[in-house]
Protein backbone atom coordinates (compact mmCIF):
# COMPACT_ATOMS: atom_id res chain seq x y z
CA UNK A 1 0.00 0.00 0.00
CA UNK A 2 0.93 3.54 -0.80
CA UNK A 3 0.99 6.02 2.57
CA UNK A 4 1.81 9.56 2.46
CA UNK A 5 3.68 11.12 5.15
CA UNK A 6 2.37 14.61 5.41
CA UNK A 7 4.82 16.69 7.28
CA UNK A 8 3.19 19.23 9.21
CA UNK A 9 5.22 21.80 11.30
CA UNK A 10 5.93 25.43 12.87
CA UNK A 11 6.84 27.76 9.91
CA UNK A 12 7.72 30.33 12.69
CA UNK A 13 9.36 28.69 15.20
CA UNK A 14 11.26 26.82 11.99
CA UNK A 15 12.35 30.23 10.94
CA UNK A 16 13.64 31.35 14.20
CA UNK A 17 15.78 28.03 14.57
CA UNK A 18 19.73 28.84 14.88
CA UNK A 19 22.19 28.06 11.82
CA UNK A 20 23.58 25.41 13.53
CA UNK A 21 20.55 23.66 14.38
CA UNK A 22 18.98 23.60 10.84
CA UNK A 23 21.46 21.86 9.90
CA UNK A 24 21.21 19.48 11.94
CA UNK A 25 17.91 18.77 10.77
CA UNK A 26 18.22 19.09 7.23
CA UNK A 27 21.21 16.20 7.59
CA UNK A 28 18.46 13.87 9.78
CA UNK A 29 16.31 14.11 6.70
CA UNK A 30 18.91 14.09 3.78
CA UNK A 31 19.75 10.36 6.91
CA UNK A 32 16.18 9.86 6.55
CA UNK A 33 15.85 10.03 3.07
CA UNK A 34 18.70 7.52 2.63
CA UNK A 35 17.14 5.08 4.61
CA UNK A 36 13.49 5.31 2.64
CA UNK A 37 15.69 5.00 -0.57
CA UNK A 38 17.84 2.07 0.97
CA UNK A 39 14.36 -0.10 2.12
CA UNK A 40 13.05 0.64 -1.16
CA UNK A 41 10.01 2.28 0.06
CA UNK A 42 10.81 5.95 -1.31
CA UNK A 43 8.11 6.27 -3.92
CA UNK A 44 8.20 10.73 -4.35
CA UNK A 45 9.13 13.22 -1.46
CA UNK A 46 9.36 16.70 -1.59
CA UNK A 47 9.51 19.59 0.72
CA UNK A 48 7.28 22.55 0.16
CA UNK A 49 7.77 26.57 0.08
CA UNK A 50 6.42 28.04 3.42
CA UNK A 51 3.28 29.14 3.51
CA UNK A 52 3.83 32.88 2.96
CA UNK A 53 4.47 31.68 -0.47
CA UNK A 54 1.02 29.91 -1.26
CA UNK A 55 -1.24 31.20 -3.20
CA UNK A 56 -4.71 30.04 -3.12
CA UNK A 57 -7.69 29.57 -6.07
CA UNK A 58 -11.00 28.73 -4.96
CA UNK A 59 -14.60 29.33 -7.02
CA UNK A 60 -17.06 31.75 -5.00
CA UNK A 61 -20.17 32.81 -7.02
CA UNK A 62 -18.88 30.18 -10.35
CA UNK A 63 -15.64 32.28 -10.61
CA UNK A 64 -12.33 30.95 -9.89
CA UNK A 65 -11.16 33.54 -7.40
CA UNK A 66 -6.77 33.89 -6.74
CA UNK A 67 -6.37 34.55 -3.14
CA UNK A 68 -2.97 35.80 -1.72
CA UNK A 69 -1.98 33.05 1.29
CA UNK A 70 -2.80 29.66 2.34
CA UNK A 71 -6.21 27.99 2.39
CA UNK A 72 -6.59 27.98 6.04
CA UNK A 73 -4.09 29.61 8.85
CA UNK A 74 -3.44 27.20 10.91
CA UNK A 75 -0.78 26.69 13.97
CA UNK A 76 1.46 23.89 12.15
CA UNK A 77 1.69 24.32 8.36
CA UNK A 78 2.42 21.14 5.37
CA UNK A 79 5.73 21.17 4.96
CA UNK A 80 6.79 18.59 2.92
CA UNK A 81 5.73 15.09 2.31
CA UNK A 82 6.83 11.55 1.56
CA UNK A 83 5.03 9.05 -0.62
CA UNK A 84 6.31 5.60 0.58
CA UNK A 85 4.84 1.61 -0.65
CA UNK A 86 4.97 -0.27 2.77
CA UNK A 87 3.05 -3.37 3.33
CA UNK A 88 0.53 -2.22 6.09
CA UNK A 89 0.12 0.82 8.39
CA UNK A 90 2.11 -0.43 10.91
CA UNK A 91 5.04 -0.91 8.63
CA UNK A 92 4.01 3.15 7.64
CA UNK A 93 3.57 4.68 11.09
CA UNK A 94 6.79 2.84 12.22
CA UNK A 95 8.46 5.14 9.25
CA UNK A 96 6.59 8.25 10.71
CA UNK A 97 7.98 7.45 13.80
CA UNK A 98 11.80 7.71 12.13
CA UNK A 99 10.93 10.71 10.37
CA UNK A 100 12.79 14.10 11.88
CA UNK A 101 9.45 15.88 11.39
CA UNK A 102 7.90 13.93 14.27
CA UNK A 103 10.56 15.39 16.75
CA UNK A 104 9.26 19.30 16.17
CA UNK A 105 6.24 18.50 14.50
CA UNK A 106 3.37 15.70 13.28
CA UNK A 107 2.95 13.14 10.75
CA UNK A 108 -0.02 12.72 9.23
CA UNK A 109 -0.40 9.14 7.52
CA UNK A 110 -2.57 8.90 4.75
CA UNK A 111 -3.66 6.07 2.70
CA UNK A 112 -3.19 6.61 -0.80
CA UNK A 113 -7.06 6.22 -2.24
CA UNK A 114 -6.65 3.81 -4.97
CA UNK A 115 -8.65 5.00 -8.31
CA UNK B 1 -27.74 -16.75 23.16
CA UNK B 2 -31.11 -17.29 24.86
CA UNK B 3 -30.51 -20.83 24.38
CA UNK B 4 -31.85 -23.60 26.78
CA UNK B 5 -29.86 -26.59 26.72
CA UNK B 6 -26.80 -27.47 27.52
CA UNK B 7 -26.50 -29.45 24.25
CA UNK B 8 -28.04 -26.28 22.27
CA UNK B 9 -25.63 -23.98 23.86
CA UNK B 10 -22.29 -26.36 22.92
CA UNK B 11 -23.91 -26.17 19.73
CA UNK B 12 -24.26 -22.69 19.57
CA UNK B 13 -20.40 -22.56 21.27
CA UNK B 14 -19.26 -24.78 18.52
CA UNK B 15 -20.37 -22.00 15.82
CA UNK B 16 -19.34 -19.45 17.46
CA UNK B 17 -15.61 -20.63 17.83
CA UNK B 18 -15.91 -21.12 14.11
CA UNK B 19 -17.53 -17.81 13.33
CA UNK B 20 -14.49 -15.49 14.89
CA UNK B 21 -12.07 -17.82 13.18
CA UNK B 22 -13.74 -17.64 9.70
CA UNK B 23 -13.83 -14.15 9.98
CA UNK B 24 -10.63 -14.06 11.47
CA UNK B 25 -8.81 -15.80 8.44
CA UNK B 26 -11.12 -14.37 6.26
CA UNK B 27 -10.75 -10.64 6.88
CA UNK B 28 -6.74 -11.44 7.47
CA UNK B 29 -6.51 -12.52 3.63
CA UNK B 30 -8.78 -9.42 2.30
CA UNK B 31 -7.74 -6.86 5.21
CA UNK B 32 -11.88 -5.68 5.15
CA UNK B 33 -13.51 -7.14 7.90
CA UNK B 34 -16.89 -5.90 6.53
CA UNK B 35 -16.88 -8.19 3.57
CA UNK B 36 -15.66 -11.00 5.86
CA UNK B 37 -19.08 -10.78 7.75
CA UNK B 38 -20.85 -10.31 4.32
CA UNK B 39 -19.65 -13.10 2.91
CA UNK B 40 -19.46 -15.62 6.29
CA UNK B 41 -23.35 -14.34 6.68
CA UNK B 42 -24.47 -15.50 3.09
CA UNK B 43 -21.99 -18.98 3.58
CA UNK B 44 -24.54 -19.77 7.17
CA UNK B 45 -27.18 -19.26 5.16
CA UNK B 46 -26.27 -21.72 2.38
CA UNK B 47 -25.39 -23.77 4.83
CA UNK B 48 -28.84 -23.49 6.93
CA UNK B 49 -30.34 -24.36 3.04
CA UNK B 50 -28.64 -27.24 2.34
CA UNK B 51 -26.43 -29.07 5.65
CA UNK B 52 -30.21 -30.10 6.67
CA UNK B 53 -31.15 -32.10 2.76
CA UNK B 54 -27.49 -33.21 2.14
CA UNK B 55 -26.13 -33.35 5.50
CA UNK B 56 -23.39 -32.23 7.45
CA UNK B 57 -20.06 -31.79 5.18
CA UNK B 58 -17.32 -33.43 6.56
CA UNK B 59 -15.19 -30.35 7.19
CA UNK B 60 -18.30 -27.57 8.10
CA UNK B 61 -15.47 -25.34 8.54
CA UNK B 62 -13.77 -25.43 5.38
CA UNK B 63 -17.08 -25.95 3.85
CA UNK B 64 -18.28 -22.62 5.11
CA UNK B 65 -14.72 -21.15 4.09
CA UNK B 66 -15.23 -21.91 0.59
CA UNK B 67 -18.57 -20.53 0.41
CA UNK B 68 -17.80 -17.29 1.95
CA UNK B 69 -14.84 -16.76 -0.29
CA UNK B 70 -16.89 -17.63 -3.32
CA UNK B 71 -19.26 -14.74 -2.23
CA UNK B 72 -16.46 -12.07 -1.61
CA UNK B 73 -14.74 -12.98 -4.83
CA UNK B 74 -18.47 -12.60 -6.46
CA UNK B 75 -18.33 -9.18 -4.40
CA UNK B 76 -15.85 -7.89 -5.55
CA UNK B 77 -15.81 -8.70 -9.04
CA UNK B 78 -19.46 -6.51 -8.94
CA UNK B 79 -17.33 -3.77 -7.53
CA UNK B 80 -14.86 -3.45 -10.74
CA UNK B 81 -14.58 0.36 -10.44
CA UNK B 82 -11.63 -0.42 -7.87
CA UNK B 83 -9.84 -2.71 -10.26
CA UNK B 84 -6.79 -2.70 -8.49
CA UNK B 85 -8.28 -3.21 -5.23
CA UNK B 86 -10.06 -6.16 -6.70
CA UNK B 87 -7.42 -7.58 -7.76
CA UNK B 88 -5.46 -8.18 -4.73
CA UNK B 89 -8.48 -9.19 -3.52
CA UNK B 90 -8.88 -12.39 -5.98
CA UNK B 91 -5.81 -12.45 -5.43
CA UNK B 92 -4.89 -13.42 -1.57
CA UNK B 93 -8.51 -14.98 -1.65
CA UNK B 94 -7.38 -17.81 -4.59
CA UNK B 95 -3.85 -17.96 -3.14
CA UNK B 96 -5.25 -18.48 0.26
CA UNK B 97 -7.82 -21.45 -1.12
CA UNK B 98 -4.69 -23.42 -2.56
CA UNK B 99 -2.58 -23.42 0.30
CA UNK B 100 -5.04 -24.16 2.99
CA UNK B 101 -5.89 -27.85 4.11
CA UNK B 102 -9.22 -28.63 3.77
CA UNK B 103 -10.29 -29.20 7.60
CA UNK B 104 -7.57 -27.06 8.84
CA UNK B 105 -8.22 -23.32 8.95
CA UNK B 106 -5.83 -21.91 11.37
CA UNK B 107 -6.94 -19.95 14.64
CA UNK B 108 -5.77 -16.04 13.51
CA UNK B 109 -8.59 -14.69 15.99
CA UNK B 110 -5.86 -13.12 18.13
CA UNK B 111 -5.04 -11.16 15.06
CA UNK B 112 -8.26 -9.98 14.66
CA UNK B 113 -7.87 -8.72 17.90
CA UNK B 114 -5.07 -6.88 17.53
CA UNK B 115 -6.16 -5.21 14.55
CA UNK B 116 -9.50 -4.48 16.14
CA UNK B 117 -7.64 -2.68 19.46
CA UNK B 118 -5.05 -0.82 16.95
CA UNK B 119 -3.87 2.47 18.61
CA UNK B 120 -5.55 3.46 14.78
CA UNK B 121 -8.95 2.73 16.03
CA UNK B 122 -11.08 5.23 18.47
CA UNK B 123 -10.37 3.49 22.27
CA UNK B 124 -14.26 3.43 22.69
CA UNK B 125 -15.07 1.09 19.93
CA UNK B 126 -12.45 -1.69 20.51
CA UNK B 127 -14.22 -3.12 22.98
CA UNK B 128 -17.21 -3.07 20.60
CA UNK B 129 -15.46 -4.40 17.46
CA UNK B 130 -13.52 -7.05 18.81
CA UNK B 131 -17.71 -8.23 20.13
CA UNK B 132 -18.77 -7.82 16.62
CA UNK B 133 -15.79 -9.93 14.77
CA UNK B 134 -14.47 -12.28 17.01
CA UNK B 135 -18.42 -13.36 18.60
CA UNK B 136 -20.34 -12.15 15.71
CA UNK B 137 -22.63 -10.37 18.80
CA UNK B 138 -24.95 -7.66 16.86
CA UNK B 139 -24.49 -4.00 17.42
CA UNK B 140 -28.05 -4.18 19.07
CA UNK B 141 -26.90 -6.55 21.73
CA UNK B 142 -23.64 -4.76 22.41
CA UNK B 143 -25.19 -1.11 22.38
CA UNK B 144 -27.36 -2.57 25.10
CA UNK B 145 -24.28 -3.25 26.74
CA UNK B 146 -22.58 -0.14 26.51
CA UNK B 147 -25.38 1.84 26.72
CA UNK B 148 -25.48 3.54 23.64
CA UNK B 149 -28.46 3.95 21.29
CA UNK B 150 -28.17 0.76 18.33
CA UNK B 151 -28.45 3.20 15.31
CA UNK B 152 -25.41 4.89 16.32
CA UNK B 153 -23.31 1.96 18.06
CA UNK B 154 -24.10 0.46 14.62
CA UNK B 155 -22.68 3.28 12.28
CA UNK B 156 -19.64 3.44 14.62
CA UNK B 157 -19.25 -0.55 13.93
CA UNK B 158 -19.08 0.41 10.34
CA UNK B 159 -16.89 3.43 10.37
CA UNK B 160 -14.32 1.49 12.23
CA UNK B 161 -14.35 -1.57 10.07
CA UNK B 162 -14.13 0.68 7.06
CA UNK B 163 -11.05 2.37 8.88
CA UNK B 164 -9.40 -1.01 9.09
CA UNK B 165 -9.30 -1.90 5.58
CA UNK B 166 -8.94 2.02 4.22
CA UNK B 167 -6.25 2.56 6.40
CA UNK B 168 -4.11 -0.93 6.09
CA UNK B 169 -4.46 -2.01 9.25
CA UNK B 170 -2.40 -4.98 9.69
CA UNK B 171 -4.05 -8.82 10.52
CA UNK B 172 -0.66 -10.00 12.02
CA UNK B 173 0.80 -9.89 15.80
CA UNK B 174 2.81 -7.11 16.53
CA UNK B 175 6.29 -7.22 16.55
CA UNK B 176 8.32 -7.97 19.91
CA UNK B 177 8.55 -4.80 20.71
CA UNK B 178 5.31 -3.55 20.35
CA UNK B 179 3.75 -6.55 21.74
CA UNK B 180 3.36 -5.22 25.45
CA UNK B 181 1.42 -2.38 24.91
CA UNK B 182 -0.32 -3.66 21.73
CA UNK B 183 -1.31 -6.56 23.90
CA UNK B 184 -2.62 -4.41 26.68
CA UNK B 185 -4.91 -2.65 24.32
CA UNK B 186 -6.50 -5.96 23.46
CA UNK B 187 -6.20 -6.59 27.01
CA UNK B 188 -8.29 -2.83 27.92
CA UNK B 189 -11.10 -4.03 25.25
CA UNK B 190 -11.60 -7.25 26.80
CA UNK B 191 -12.16 -6.10 30.07
CA UNK B 192 -14.46 -2.89 28.77
CA UNK B 193 -16.56 -5.90 27.31
CA UNK B 194 -16.37 -7.23 30.87
CA UNK B 195 -16.95 -3.93 32.72
CA UNK B 196 -19.99 -3.50 29.97
CA UNK B 197 -21.50 -6.99 30.98
CA UNK B 198 -20.84 -6.67 35.11
CA UNK B 199 -23.72 -4.07 35.76
CA UNK B 200 -26.38 -6.35 35.85
CA UNK B 201 -26.34 -8.12 39.00
CA UNK B 202 -29.90 -9.35 38.56
CA UNK B 203 -29.25 -11.41 35.48
CA UNK B 204 -32.59 -9.86 34.17
CA UNK B 205 -30.47 -8.34 30.82
CA UNK B 206 -30.02 -11.38 29.25
CA UNK B 207 -27.48 -9.58 26.71
CA UNK B 208 -25.39 -8.39 29.78
CA UNK B 209 -25.89 -11.54 31.32
CA UNK B 210 -23.89 -13.20 28.05
CA UNK B 211 -21.46 -10.16 28.03
CA UNK B 212 -19.53 -11.70 31.04
CA UNK B 213 -19.59 -15.48 29.56
CA UNK B 214 -17.99 -13.77 26.67
CA UNK B 215 -15.75 -11.75 28.04
CA UNK B 216 -13.96 -14.41 29.78
CA UNK B 217 -14.33 -16.66 26.65
CA UNK B 218 -12.25 -13.99 24.88
CA UNK B 219 -9.88 -14.09 27.89
CA UNK B 220 -9.28 -18.08 27.49
CA UNK B 221 -8.56 -17.23 23.46
CA UNK B 222 -5.60 -14.69 24.53
CA UNK B 223 -4.83 -17.05 27.19
CA UNK B 224 -5.28 -20.39 24.74
CA UNK B 225 -3.43 -17.99 21.48
CA UNK B 226 -0.48 -16.50 23.87
CA UNK B 227 0.20 -18.66 27.25
CA UNK B 228 3.37 -16.83 28.31
CA UNK B 229 1.97 -13.40 28.84
CA UNK B 230 1.64 -12.42 32.22
CA UNK B 231 -0.94 -9.98 31.72
CA UNK B 232 -3.25 -12.16 29.63
CA UNK B 233 -3.26 -14.44 32.74
CA UNK B 234 -3.81 -11.65 34.87
CA UNK B 235 -6.67 -10.54 33.02
CA UNK B 236 -8.61 -13.68 33.08
CA UNK B 237 -8.02 -14.40 36.68
CA UNK B 238 -9.37 -11.08 37.45
CA UNK B 239 -12.56 -11.61 35.29
CA UNK B 240 -13.07 -14.62 37.32
CA UNK B 241 -12.69 -13.48 40.29
CA UNK B 242 -15.21 -11.31 39.89
CA UNK B 243 -17.74 -13.50 37.85
CA UNK B 244 -17.04 -15.93 40.86
CA UNK B 245 -19.09 -13.50 43.07
CA UNK B 246 -21.69 -12.73 40.45
CA UNK B 247 -24.41 -14.06 42.70
CA UNK B 248 -23.50 -13.00 45.75
CA UNK B 249 -23.46 -9.06 45.35
CA UNK B 250 -27.84 -9.41 45.49
CA UNK B 251 -29.37 -11.03 48.67
CA UNK B 252 -32.46 -13.01 48.28
CA UNK B 253 -34.69 -10.03 48.09
CA UNK B 254 -33.08 -8.28 45.73
CA UNK B 255 -30.70 -6.09 47.88
CA UNK B 256 -26.97 -4.48 47.09
CA UNK B 257 -24.62 -6.37 49.02
CA UNK B 258 -21.15 -4.79 49.65
CA UNK B 259 -18.34 -7.04 48.73
CA UNK B 260 -17.30 -6.81 52.93
CA UNK B 261 -21.35 -8.30 53.77
CA UNK B 262 -20.82 -11.26 51.05
CA UNK B 263 -21.37 -14.26 52.08
CA UNK B 264 -18.11 -16.35 50.68
CA UNK B 265 -20.39 -19.44 50.65
CA UNK B 266 -22.25 -17.97 47.91
CA UNK B 267 -19.06 -17.72 46.10
CA UNK B 268 -18.41 -19.78 42.83
CA UNK B 269 -15.14 -22.15 44.76
CA UNK B 270 -13.81 -23.42 40.96
CA UNK B 271 -14.34 -20.12 39.64
CA UNK B 272 -11.93 -18.44 42.34
CA UNK B 273 -9.59 -21.56 42.51
CA UNK B 274 -9.33 -21.12 38.73
CA UNK B 275 -8.33 -17.60 38.89
CA UNK B 276 -5.87 -18.61 41.49
CA UNK B 277 -4.16 -21.04 39.61
CA UNK B 278 -3.85 -18.41 36.50
CA UNK B 279 -2.60 -15.50 38.90
CA UNK B 280 0.08 -17.73 40.15
CA UNK B 281 0.99 -18.67 36.50
CA UNK B 282 1.22 -15.27 35.69
CA UNK B 283 3.18 -14.23 38.71
CA UNK B 284 5.70 -17.23 38.07
CA UNK B 285 7.03 -15.27 34.72
CA UNK B 286 8.29 -12.03 37.19
CA UNK B 287 7.08 -9.14 35.18
CA UNK B 288 4.14 -7.36 36.59
CA UNK B 289 1.25 -5.34 35.00
CA UNK B 290 -1.93 -3.70 36.02
CA UNK B 291 -4.06 -6.52 35.73
CA UNK B 292 -2.51 -8.78 37.53
CA UNK B 293 -2.35 -6.80 40.38
CA UNK B 294 -5.81 -5.83 39.87
CA UNK B 295 -6.26 -9.85 40.20
CA UNK B 296 -4.13 -9.86 43.28
CA UNK B 297 -6.20 -7.27 45.12
CA UNK B 298 -9.46 -9.92 44.13
CA UNK B 299 -7.48 -12.45 45.56
CA UNK B 300 -7.00 -11.23 48.79
CA UNK B 301 -10.57 -10.34 49.10
CA UNK B 302 -11.59 -13.51 47.91
CA UNK B 303 -9.28 -15.01 50.88
CA UNK B 304 -11.69 -14.03 53.08
CA UNK B 305 -13.32 -17.35 52.49
CA UNK B 306 -10.77 -18.97 54.37
CA UNK B 307 -9.19 -16.38 56.49
CA UNK B 308 -12.54 -15.15 57.91
CA UNK B 309 -11.13 -11.63 57.30
CA UNK B 310 -9.42 -9.35 54.62
CA UNK B 311 -6.05 -8.14 54.53
CA UNK B 312 -6.30 -4.41 54.01
CA UNK B 313 -2.49 -3.88 54.63
CA UNK B 314 -1.85 -6.62 51.71
CA UNK B 315 -5.24 -4.99 49.62
CA UNK B 316 -2.91 -1.31 50.28
CA UNK B 317 0.36 -2.55 49.12
CA UNK B 318 -1.10 -3.51 45.50
CA UNK B 319 -2.41 -0.61 45.00
CA UNK B 320 0.16 1.48 46.11
CA UNK B 321 1.80 -0.48 43.00
CA UNK B 322 -1.34 -0.30 40.83
CA UNK B 323 -0.95 3.74 41.40
CA UNK B 324 2.46 3.79 40.51
CA UNK B 325 2.18 1.84 37.53
CA UNK B 326 -1.04 3.56 36.30
CA UNK B 327 -2.05 6.81 37.97
CA UNK B 328 -5.19 6.52 37.83
CA UNK B 329 -7.58 8.38 39.87
CA UNK B 330 -9.78 5.34 39.98
CA UNK B 331 -7.09 3.74 41.81
CA UNK B 332 -6.51 6.51 43.37
CA UNK B 333 -9.70 6.48 45.55
CA UNK B 334 -9.53 2.37 46.23
CA UNK B 335 -6.37 3.20 47.31
CA UNK B 336 -7.70 5.42 49.68
CA UNK B 337 -10.06 3.09 50.61
CA UNK B 338 -7.74 0.35 52.00
CA UNK B 339 -6.13 3.31 53.58
CA UNK B 340 -8.96 4.34 55.65
CA UNK B 341 -8.94 0.71 56.85
CA UNK B 342 -5.42 0.56 57.78
CA UNK B 343 -4.80 4.05 59.12
CA UNK B 344 -8.31 5.38 60.06
CA UNK B 345 -10.77 7.04 58.52
CA UNK B 346 -9.07 10.92 59.29
CA UNK B 347 -5.96 9.83 56.85
CA UNK B 348 -8.18 8.33 53.99
CA UNK B 349 -10.66 11.37 53.59
CA UNK B 350 -7.39 13.50 53.56
CA UNK B 351 -6.30 11.24 50.83
CA UNK B 352 -9.82 11.80 48.97
CA UNK B 353 -9.48 15.80 49.79
CA UNK B 354 -6.63 15.65 47.58
CA UNK B 355 -8.29 13.71 44.84
CA UNK B 356 -11.00 16.42 44.83
CA UNK B 357 -9.31 18.50 42.68
CA UNK B 358 -9.43 15.17 39.90
CA UNK B 359 -12.14 16.53 37.18
CA UNK B 360 -12.82 12.91 36.22
CA UNK B 361 -14.14 12.08 39.65
CA UNK B 362 -16.43 15.01 39.98
CA UNK B 363 -19.05 12.43 38.19
CA UNK B 364 -17.51 8.82 39.56
CA UNK B 365 -19.71 7.76 41.93
CA UNK B 366 -17.26 5.12 44.25
CA UNK B 367 -15.30 8.52 45.37
CA UNK B 368 -18.60 10.22 46.36
CA UNK B 369 -19.70 6.97 48.21
CA UNK B 370 -16.17 6.28 49.81
CA UNK B 371 -16.31 10.25 50.93
CA UNK B 372 -20.08 9.67 52.20
CA UNK B 373 -19.10 6.49 54.54
CA UNK B 374 -15.54 8.45 55.65
CA UNK B 375 -17.61 11.01 56.38
CA UNK B 376 -19.99 9.17 58.63
CA UNK B 377 -17.39 7.57 60.22
CA UNK B 378 -15.53 10.72 61.51
CA UNK B 379 -19.19 11.86 62.73
CA UNK B 380 -19.29 14.73 60.26
CA UNK B 381 -22.97 14.30 59.55
CA UNK B 382 -24.19 17.45 57.17
CA UNK B 383 -20.89 16.64 54.68
CA UNK B 384 -21.60 12.91 54.14
CA UNK B 385 -25.18 13.67 53.73
CA UNK B 386 -24.52 15.77 50.86
CA UNK B 387 -21.80 12.89 49.24
CA UNK B 388 -24.14 10.61 50.00
CA UNK B 389 -26.62 12.43 47.59
CA UNK B 390 -24.20 13.09 45.22
CA UNK B 391 -23.12 9.26 44.90
CA UNK B 392 -27.06 8.54 44.94
CA UNK B 393 -27.41 10.88 41.82
CA UNK B 394 -24.76 9.09 39.80
CA UNK B 395 -25.48 5.61 40.31
CA UNK B 396 -27.57 4.01 37.94
CA UNK B 397 -28.53 0.87 39.71
CA UNK B 398 -31.89 0.99 41.71
CA UNK B 399 -29.93 -1.59 44.17
CA UNK B 400 -27.06 0.17 44.98
CA UNK B 401 -29.23 3.42 45.16
CA UNK B 402 -31.16 1.82 47.46
CA UNK B 403 -28.51 0.62 49.52
CA UNK B 404 -27.11 4.48 49.98
CA UNK B 405 -30.26 6.17 50.50
CA UNK B 406 -30.43 3.45 53.35
CA UNK B 407 -26.65 4.13 54.48
CA UNK B 408 -27.63 8.00 54.63
CA UNK B 409 -30.70 7.71 56.53
CA UNK B 410 -28.46 5.57 59.06
CA UNK B 411 -26.30 8.82 59.55
CA UNK B 412 -28.92 11.60 58.51
CA UNK B 413 -28.21 14.94 60.69
CA UNK B 414 -31.28 15.68 62.91
CA UNK B 415 -31.71 19.29 61.42
CA UNK B 416 -32.85 17.91 58.67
Amino acid sequence: MQYMLAVYGDERAAESTPREQMTEIVNAYMAYTKALQDAKVLVASNRLRPTSAATTVRTVDGQAKVLDGPFAETKEQLGGFYLIDVPDLDAALNWAKRCPGARYGSIEVRPIWVM
Amino acid sequence: MTSTTPAHRAAERAARQSYGKLIAYLAARTGDVAAAEDGLADAFAAALASWPTRGLPQAPEAWLLAAARRRIIDMARRRRTREAAADRLLLSVEEAATEMHPADVPDWRLRLMFACAHPAIEVAMRGPLILQTVLGLDAAAIAAAFLTAPKAMGQRLVRAKRRIRDTGIPFRLPDRADLPVRLDAVLEAIYAAFGAGWPDPGGIDARRQGLLDEAVWLGHVVVGLLPDEPEGLGLLALMLYAKARRVARRSASGDYVPLSQQDPALWDAAEIDEAERLLQRASSHGRIGRFQLEAAVQSVHTARRSAGRTDWHAILQLYDGLLQLTHSPVVAVNRAVALSKTAGAVTGLAVLDELAQNPRLAAYQPYWAARAELLARLGRRKSADAAYAQAILLEPDTAVRRFLEQRRARFRPNSI
